[in-house]
Order: C-alpha cells, then sequence, then structure tokens
C-alpha cells in the first residue's frame, strides 16, 4: 500500500468488500430443506437443486451451500414440502338425486421441478390449475354411486379413482398427488336438511311410542303372572279341602258384607234358620 | 465507555491526517509502532503536537492513558479488542444452545439438515453457519373441532343417514421435529383438515345410537388410528395423542323428539315398577290368606263338627249383633216389615241422591 492509495484506503477497502459480497452473495446460495431449485440460465433450465426423492432422508438431498454463475444463474425456488389444493365446496348429485355439498382437499408435492417451471413457473400455479379438475372429478366420480354409499367404506375405492384421475394431470405439471379426501360431506341447507330433520323426528316418534307399548305390554304381563301365581297359591291351599272352603270363605265373607259394608242392614229371620234352632227350644 | 474513548482517537486520527497532508509522515505515525519512548515526550516540546497534548490530557483523564508510549498504538488495539469480543460474544451465543427437557433443536447448516440436537447444552458452529430451530416436542397441542356451546352447531352425517351435531378435540405433539419442520407446508391446517376427514369417515359408518351413546370410545380410538395412518403416509412427524369427543348431540332441530324416547324410557320403567308393585301385592296377600286357611284347616281336622259350628256362632254372633233384626216366629204370620225404618233410610238416601 503506498501513500496516495491509504488515503482513500478505507473507502477502497469498503467499496472491494462490498464488491466481493455481491459477487458471494450471487455466486452462493444457501438451498434450505424445504424448498428446491430449478437454476436457469438466460432462461434456460440448467440444473435442479434439492430435489425432492421418496422416502430420502433429509441431510443428504442436496440443501447446503451451492455455486453458480454469478448473475447470469437464476435459481427459481419451488416448496419442496406437502401442499394443500383447497377446493371450494361442491354440490354433488348421487345416481339416486340426492344433493350432498361435499368439502374436499388434495395433498400435492412438486416432484419434478423443471416441468413443474416449464409448465406452470410456480407451485401456485400448480394448485389453481388442479383445483378444478379436483372439483370436476370429485363430481364425475360421486354422481356415480348412491348416496348411500356416500357413506361407507367403500369412498375410500371413490378417493383412489379421482386421486387416479388427478394424478395423471398432475404429473403433467411435475407434481405429485399425495392424497384426496373428502372432508365434509353434508345435506344442503333448506329441504334437503329439514326432510332428514323430518324423518329423524318422526323415526323417535315412533321409537318413542314402542318403547311406550312395549313398557305397558311387560307391566300387563307381569300383572298377569302374578295373578295366575295367586291363584295356584289358593287352590293348592284351598283345595285341598273344598267343603271347608265353602264354609270359610263364607264366614269371611258374611263378616265383609254385614259388617264393613255400607248401609243399614236389616235381617228377617225365620225361625227355622239354622242359627235360632237352638232359639225355639230343642224339643222342636 | 468504549465508545467515549474511541472518539476522541479516532477524532485524532482525522486530525492527524489534516495535519498530515503536507507529507507522507503524519498518517504514517499512528500507524507505525513507536520510534521509541522519547517520542512522546517530544511532542510537547516541538509546537505543532499542541493537539496532541490535548488529547492525552484528555485520555489520561479517561483513565485509558497508561504508559509512556501505549495509549498511541492503543487506540488501534482497543478497536479490534472490541471487535474480537464482539465476535467471541457472537459466537458464544451462537453456538452453545441449551436445549430444554422436552425440547430438541433441528440443526441447520447452510440451509442443510445436519442431525437434532438432544436436552443439555449442545454446540453448533457460530450463527450464519449454523442454524438451530428449537421445538417443542413434550408439548401437547389441541385442536378444537366444532364447538360445545349451544349457537353454533358442527353437523356431520352418521352410517344410518342420520345427522349428529359433534364438538372434539385432538391433542398432539411433534413427533419427528425434522420431518415437522420439513415435510408439510402448513402442519397445523394439515392436522385439522385430517382430524375432520377422519372423524367424518368414522362416524359415517357408525349409526346414530352408537354416536351419541356407546360407541363414543370406539370412534375415539378409529379415528385417532386413521389420523395416525395418514398423518403418517404424509410424513409429517406428529403424533396423535388423542381424540376427545366433547359433545355428541342431536341437532337442536330435532332434540325435543329425541327427549321424548327418553321420556318413554321413563314411562315404560314406571310402569314396570308399578306393575312389579302390584305382583307383590297380589302373591304376598294369596300367600298370607293361603296361610291362614291351612292355620285353620289344620285345626279344622282334628276336631272338625265342633270348630266348625264354633266359627258359625262367632260369626253369626258378630254380624247379627250390629244389625236389625226382625224374627218372625210363628208360622202363617205376615211378615211385616218395619217400615218406619225403612223409610228412615230411605229419605236420607234419596236426598243425598237427589243434589
Amino acid at each position: 500500500m503506498n501513500g496516495t492509495l491509504s488515503l482513500r484506503n478505507p473507502v477502497v477497502l469498503a467499496v472491494g468488500l462490498i464488491a466481493l459480497l455481491l459477487l458471494a452473495v450471487s455466486t452462493f446460495a444457501v438451498v434450505p430443506e424445504t424448498r428446491q431449485g430449478v437454476i436457469v440460465r438466460f432462461g434456460k433450465p440448467i440444473a435442479i437443486v434439492n430435489r425432492y426423492r421418496e422416502n430420502g432422508r433429509f441431510g443428504g438431498q442436496g440443501a447446503g451451500l451451492i455455486a453458480r454463475l454469478p448473475f447470469v444463474d437464476q435459481i427459481v425456488w419451488l416448496d419442496k414440502r406437502v401442499m394443500d389444493i383447497e377446493m371450494d365446496r361442491q354440490q354433488v348429485l348421487s345416481t339416486d338425486q340426492l344433493r350432498l355439498n361435499v368439502d374436499a382437499y388434495a395433498r400435492f408435492r412438486i416432484v419434478d421441478p423443471l416441468r413443474t417451471y416449464v409448465t406452470a413457473r410456480d407451485e401456485q400455479q400448480v394448485a389453481d390449475r388442479l383445483r378444478p379438475i379436483l372439483g370436476s372429478a370429485l363430481r364425475n366420480e360421486l354422481g356415480k354411486i348412491a348416496f348411500a354409499r356416500l357413506l361407507s367404506p367403500e369412498r375410500g375405492q371413490i378417493m383412489d379413482n379421482i386421486q387416479a384421475g388427478l394424478n395423471r394431470v398432475a404429473r403433467q405439471y411435475g407434481a405429485q398427488i399425495v392424497d384426496v379426501r373428502i372432508k365434509r360431506a353434508d345435506l344442503p341447507e333448506g329441504t334437503p336438511l329439514e326432510s332428514a330433520f323430518e324423518r329423524m323426528r318422526s323415526a323417535r316418534e315412533q321409537e318413542a311410542l314402542t318403547i311406550d307399548a312395549q313398557g305397558r305390554k311387560q307391566a300387563q304381563i307381569i300383572r298377569a303372572q302374578a295373578d295366575a301365581d295367586a291363584a295356584r297359591t289358593y287352590a293348592a291351599s284351598f283345595g285341598k279341602d273344598a267343603d271347608f272352603y265353602e264354609f270359610y270363605r263364607a264366614m269371611q265373607s258374611y263378616r265383609q258384607t254385614f259388617l264393613a259394608g255400607q248401609g243399614d242392614t236389616s235381617v228377617v229371620l225365620s225361625p227355622s234358620n239354622d242359627y235360632l234352632r237352638e232359639f225355639t227350644g230343642r224339643g222342636r | 465507555m468504549l465508545n467515549e474513548g474511541g472518539g476522541p482517537w479516532g477524532g485524532r486520527g482525522g486530525g492527524d491526517n489534516g495535519g498530515g497532508s503536507g507529507g507522507g509522515d503524519g498518517p504514517r505515525n499512528p500507524w507505525s509502532p513507536p520510534p521509541s519512548g522519547g517520542g512522546r515526550p517530544r511532542g510537547p516540546r516541538q509546537g505543532p503536537a499542541a493537539l496532541d497534548e490535548l488529547l492525552r490530557r484528555s485520555r489520561e483523564r479517561l483513565g485509558t492513558g497508561g504508559g509512556s508510549g501505549l495509549p498511541d498504538f492503543g487506540g488501534r488495539p482497543i478497536w479490534l479488542y472490541a471487535l474480537a469480543a464482539l465476535a467471541i460474544l457472537w459466537v458464544l451465543f451462537t453456538s452453545f444452545h441449551s436445549i430444554g427437557a422436552k425440547e430438541r433443536g433441528v440443526i441447520l447448516r447452510l440451509g442443510r439438515y445436519s442431525g437434532t440436537m438432544d436436552p443439555g447444552i449442545n454446540f453448533s458452529l457460530p450463527a450464519p453457519f449454523d442454524r438451530v430451530i428449537k421445538q417443542n416436542i413434550g408439548e401437547i397441542r389441541t385442536v378444537e373441532i366444532g364447538s360445545t356451546a349451544a349457537d353454533s352447531e358442527n353437523l356431520m352425517l352418521t352410517g344410518d343417514q342420520n345427522i349428529i351435531d359433534l364438538a372434539y378435540s385432538v391433542s398432539w405433539n411433534i413427533n419427528d421435529p425434522a420431518l415437522f419442520l420439513f415435510q408439510l407446508a402448513e402442519p397445523e391446517e394439515t392436522i385439522k383438515e385430517v382430524a375432520e376427514s377422519a372423524m367424518r369417515a368414522v362416524v359415517g359408518t357408525v349409526s346414530l345410537n352408537d354416536a351419541i351413546g356407546s360407541g363414543r370410545t370406539g370412534i375415539e380410538t378409529q379415528v385417532a388410528q386413521r389420523m395416525q395412518e395418514i398423518l403418517n403416509d404424509y410424513r409429517s412427524g406428529v403424533r396423535i395423542q388423542n381424540v376427545a369427543i366433547r359433545q355428541a348431540d342431536p341437532p337442536a332441530a330435532v332434540n325435543e323428539s329425541f327427549k321424548r324416547v327418553s321420556g318413554a324410557q321413563q314411562q315404560a320403567i314406571r310402569y314396570l315398577n308399578e306393575s312389579r308393585a302390584y305382583a307383590q301385592q297380589v302373591t304376598a296377600r294369596a300367600q298370607g290368606e293361603a296361610a291362614a286357611f291351612d292355620k285353620v284347616y289344620e285345626e279344622y281336622r282334628l276336631a272338625p263338627d265342633v270348630t266348625r259350628r264354633r266359627m258359625y256362632y262367632e260369626t253369626m254372633e258378630e254380624v247379627l249383633s250390629k244389625v236389625d233384626k226382625t224374627i218372625v216366629e210363628a208360622p202363617g204370620v205376615t211378615p211385616y216389615l218395619p217400615l218406619d225404618r225403612l223409610q228412615r233410610a230411605r229419605p236420607a238416601q234419596s236426598e243425598g241422591a237427589q243434589p
């Protein structure tokens, strides 16, 4: 360093440093684990960094520091993670003409960044293009089956069909559909929902009446059984001497009728009455 | 204090440069090592070094100036020391990581995943090279879906095409911090959607009565299982701890009918209770009467005639002592009924019956 330069030394140093930094920044790039990049030279893609590999382990897929030609190579970043296609609510008509509001979602990831870059530029575009296809695929597939099956476990098969169909399209954009699922499947507001409520209501009314009737029936059976048991008990006991029972029961009955009964009682007795046998004297 | 000390030194440098613009010697002075210890004392003797003297004094007042020549080059080292200290601090702060018991640290070396830190003190390269993201894997997070509030309903279809109002919550934690960070674009949103999807799929296979009543636990486990499968498919690094159904009710619109069912159930139980009570009564009475008859009959068998007569007379005695009696003795006599008595009784009856 000579004397004249040293006067501007800090300035030169700063400028040099900044230039160097700029160069470094445009040469080196940090590739995060969550992204994959397409290196584009003058608009032409020349390389892919940190490309998604199925079941690849993190830390070994190409993330980290990379170098490129400064100012010439651009990196187009694409998300490497599983992303979401949120679909607008679709009204689906089943084969038995029942309407159902369906919310579904699909999960996708970019597996071929180059293709994505060429056909759709970025992942948002991919999602935008897949969204209407998901909607129509859903309507088509669900429109082929009856309402009851929509709720059944067979739905898995339908979902697989939709996923396969969607995957064919997604592959054109370098994407892969990870999963398609129905989030909600509801009856639309208004008449369908109301009639479903009405059906539930009437089913419950019926259940309530059935339970009531069954209760009455059970109660009646219990009473009848008790009566029968009592009759058996009486018969077993009284049947030992029917004649004595006649007498015994008559005595009970007299007490009950004349003593505990209502109203005055007048008895006109004939002297020939058994009770008055002695009254008239033995000499008869 | 350091800055204040640095200030005057920087100023001094500027002044020196200004003063030395005539010759190259001027700026060299602060850079080069002191020629000798006598350099400094020579300053005040020479006229132009008055500024030096002023600065020296101010330096001494600040207490930074120690030995004879030291402060002169001290300006440079202090600046360097400060930088070095800053650098050391920086390194210390960014390469030591204290990871809590429930935490894990994900190390990103220039963006690349290079390992996971376990609890304790951990080291990494300083900041621009290594970045550590702490993740709390012990913390159980909860996603609430639907609400137990009366005015909001989360309706879904059951397997028997009925509608149920469900509110539930999903508890989860991070299982694999690296996967959690790198696999899903929106992990929380994903978990919520997976929960909704799984819940509806499971509820779609059970009947309304099961969902409201006994099947709840089964549904909870099935949903948790299903969610875990889906999330494993995504390699999300999430573990579902449990799914809890907080509310499973019929929709408000049909609630009245459901209440009627439970009303009917109560009613049926009431019928049964009443009939059982009646049965008890009837049975007991029959047994009692039969037992009484048996006892009497046993005695009667010992002396049938006497017992019979005795019972007859006792009963008649009791009966006839309480009633009006008319005995018509002679045969052929017209038995006049005691009309006065009958009349006495009749008006009372008719009066009682009339109004």
